[in-house]
């Protein structure tokens, strides 16, 4: 594994370390400004959004739909319908393997 | 059982990403954020430099802050011995550990971060060292995981209009990059519609 790769553990490692450990030791018993945490709050959809369709619509550099962006999409209606994580990871599996093995 | 298999998902997407079996059981051992994890190596596997890959770690993790600030109070102890329990947040546990008014039982919150831990550890190594007997990933559709395991953790987020219009935002900022921008740097750069919460709003919600 190459060096790089352990320079990604490492930094992942310290800045979670920090991120958890900030509130904690630094602003215990106060809250943050609100428009900070405005942005905070909002954070998590814009990034799960981003992810989800680089993985899901696209390969590489180039915008992709193939077998992936079928599972991911059951996935989603499962969730939709109130399903929980699991069945709703195993359908995108199924889903996307299914539609691979039939070419 | 969701987080063993997210785990095992995890150890053998990490493998096709370039890490040793070794690496992927160190990084769940000392990053133990699943999402952040899932983010930087989906990021390398796509091709990513590292600084985009942890930057999106960061940027994902970012969420434990507020969380991090309401369990402060029900913390006791030096500065590094809180900053040592603050560790021990992870969605579920903090979620279930909230006993409201602002009040946790952290001794909840230890023990359930503790199984949790154990639990992604064991999946993570199971995943690493065994996933090569599972053969191709992509044959298997284990590419899938990684976005499906995105989605159920979206679509929660989207009770209001504003959510749904920074998702959306997000992912046309992501998508219109992809042809043009390294990989990672799309994700980094949707993280600007979630700037639009500097703008206030009558009801702040706390944690995402």
């Amino acid at each position: 594994m190459s060096a790089e790769l352990w320079a990604l553990i490492a930094g992942c490692a310290v800045v979670t370390f920090a991120i958890k450990a900030a509130g904690p030791v630094a602003l215990g018993g106060r809250d943050l400004p609100p428009r900070f945490a405005g942005v905070i709050a909002i954070m998590a959809p814009a990034l799960l959004a981003a992810l989800i369709v680089t993985q899901a619509l696209a390969d590489g550099e180039r915008l992709h739909v193939g077998a992936d962006t079928a599972g991911v999409t059951a996935a989603g209606i499962v969730v939709w319908r109130g399903g929980s994580v699991l069945p709703a990871v195993s359908l995108a599996v199924v889903v996307t393997a299914g539609l691979r093995a039939l070419g | 059982m969701a987080g063993g298999v997210l785990a095992l998902s995890f150890g053998v997407l990490a493998r096709e990403a370039g890490f040793s079996a070794l690496g992927a059981l160190v990084m769940s051992a000392i990053v133990f954020a699943g999402s952040a994890q899932f983010a930087a190596i989906s990021i390398i596997a796509a091709g990513g430099g590292i600084g985009a890959a942890i930057g999106a770690a960061a940027l994902m993790n970012s969420r434990f802050l507020p969380m991090g600030i309401a369990l402060a109070p029900s913390l006791s102890g030096s500065a590094l011995r809180r900053a040592a329990q603050g560790q021990s947040v992870v969605d579920a546990s903090w979620a279930l550990a909230n006993q409201g008014e602002g009040r946790f039982d952290r001794h909840f919150l230890f023990g359930a971060s503790a199984v949790q831990y154990v639990t992604w550890l064991g999946g993570t190594a199971a995943g690493a060292f065994g996933g090569s007997a599972l053969g191709d990933p992509r044959t298997l559709g284990l590419d899938a995981i990684f976005p499906a395991f995105f989605v159920s953790l979206l679509l929660p987020e989207l009770r209001d209009a504003r959510s749904r219009g920074v998702a959306l935002a997000g992912a046309l900022i992501a998508l219109a990059l992809v042809p043009v921008a390294p990989a990672g740097v799309p994700v980094l750069a949707a993280s600007a519609a979630a700037l639009v919460g500097l703008k206030r709003q009558h009801a702040q919600r706390t944690a995402a």
